[in-house]
């Protein structure tokens, strides 16, 4: 137990061992896919018909939005370049299925059907078409568990949307609630700020979304708000999720970010930092062009 | 483990994968927290019944798979129900003889003893539940024990396992 617990080395064991269990949980989740099945076998000509019509009217509107994203991020890199600043732009994605299984009642954890033989790794980010759900934790062969950002021993960093504000989000072990711990009373946060990832971590990517906050509890006894927030993700409902495949030499940038991190939080526990990152760098961007044009 | 005349060392093995999906399948929210200990309900059960089949080893790899299962701790759950088989190998001779409401109440004993190991190694550990719901497996596993057990019954002597 000690051995799993201080170090990875039975990692490759269980892996190994998750191919024992994959039937059993395969078995397990023929119910919930018997009903989805009946439901879709059941399903009216015309309410499929009808689907089939929103979803290509959404699919026509976001392939419109898509357009427009395109050339943002070709000037976004056009401008980064001029910078000298590099960042990760593209993420590849990889659609999983949840198996339908219940772990732990007191942890929020989930089994997808990807595992290593689909080059799923541990600490890999999982999102769904709304925002981040969490990461794998333990990738096995055939399937891997992840963990969500719920579950009381996840914690994810994250920024304000509205002014950069950085800080983590706890998880709390109840379904789609979130805490954020370490921000004081007077720190510049609302009810229903947007928290997206901050990528400090180097384990998420930048710029999705966590959580909404929905509850601010000032009390001026205690050194920190009290601030709850709800996940964006539908993380009790989605049974696709997207894993995101990193570079190649994601694990060295890993350790090296991780690092930084750790410094990071242990300075915003203390003191948090406000910085409106991404307003300074795009006032810099533009004034970078400016003097780019400028000489030419 | 294994003798030279016993046989249905399938009907064990089957045993051991209902007790399994009976523990994956998923059920709403709230009633999650009342889902019996299957796993350690059956191991108890082979323990009694076939002490010279069923014992700690058998305990570990069970509680081992569990362990890959729910992504607990390597090797939770296998030191948790060896203990558990321990404890029903040492008193399956008295268990035996108990009407069943007794014997309900030594499978409290035991599983809320498996429930108390768990709890402390995780409290240790990490984050351990701090809720009452936590002990309702323990009071679930006692009421489904009388029925599990005459439905384990039938099926050992239909298949004739020994």
């Amino acid at each position: 137990m000690s051995a799993d617990h201080r170090t990875h080395m039975l990692s490759g064991v269980r892996s190994l061992f998750s191919l024992v269990i994959y039937p059993l949980q395969t078995i397990a989740s023929i119910p919930t896919d018997m009903g989805l099945w009946l439901d879709v076998q059941f399903n009216s000509h015309q309410s499929l018909i009808t689907e089939n019509e929103t979803r290509r009217t959404e699919n026509l509107l976001l392939k419109a939005q898509l357009q427009k994203f395109t050339s943002l991020q070709a000037e976004n890199i056009r401008l980064r370049s001029l910078l000298k600043s590099s960042r990760k732009l593209s993420d590849q994605m990889l659609i999983a299925e949840t198996i339908a299984v219940d772990l732990d009642p007191y942890k929020r954890q989930i089994v997808i059907n990807k595992g290593q033989r689909n080059s799923v790794y541990s600490g890999q980010p999982i999102l769904d078409a709304y925002g981040i759900m969490g990461q794998v934790i333990h990738p096995g062969i055939p399937s891997s568990t992840a963990i969500l950002i719920t579950d009381p021993s996840h914690a994810i960093p994250v920024q304000i949307n509205r002014n950069g504000l950085r800080t983590v989000l706890y998880g709390t072990g109840a379904a789609n609630y979130l805490e954020v711990q370490n921000l004081p009373n007077n720190a510049d946060i609302e009810l229903g700020d947007l928290l997206i990832t901050s990528g400090l971590g180097g384990r998420f990517p930048e710029g999705y979304p966590v959580a909404v906050v929905t509850n601010i509890m000032r009390d001026p006894g205690q050194p920190f708000a009290k601030i709850t927030a709800e996940a964006s993700a539908h993380l009790e409902q989605s049974r696709e999720v997207l894993l995101v495949m990193a570079q190649e030499n994601a694990p060295q940038l890993l350790s090296d970010q991780e690092q930084d991190e750790t410094q990071e939080i242990s300075q915003q526990k203390g003191l948090p930092v406000l910085s409106p990152r991404e307003e300074s760098s795009t006032h810099r961007e533009s004034s970078t062009l400016k003097e780019a044009t400028a000489h030419e | 483990m294994s003798r030279p005349v016993s046989h249905g060392g399938i009907i064990i093995l089957v045993s051991f994968a209902v007790a399994f999906i009976l523990t994956m399948l998923p059920v709403p929210d709230n009633l999650e927290v009342y889902r019996p200990e299957w796993i350690t309900l059956v191991l108890i059960y082979w323990c009694m019944a076939l002490p010279h089949r069923a014992g700690i080893f058998t305990g570990w790899t069970v509680g081992f798979l569990l362990d890959i299962h729910t992504g607990s701790l390597l090797g939770l759950h296998a030191m948790t129900l060896s203990i558990i088989a321990y404890l029903s190998y040492k008193l399956h001779i008295r268990i035996r003889l108990y009407p069943l409401l007794q014997q309900s109440l030594i499978i409290l004993l035991l599983v809320t003893l498996s429930q108390i190991i768990v709890l402390w190694i995780n409290g240790i550990t990490g984050h351990a539940p701090n809720d009452w719901s936590y002990w309702l497996p323990s009071l679930t596993s006692m009421l489904v024990w009388p029925w599990l057990f005459y439905l384990m019954r039938a099926i050992r002597r239909l298949y004739g396992v020994n």
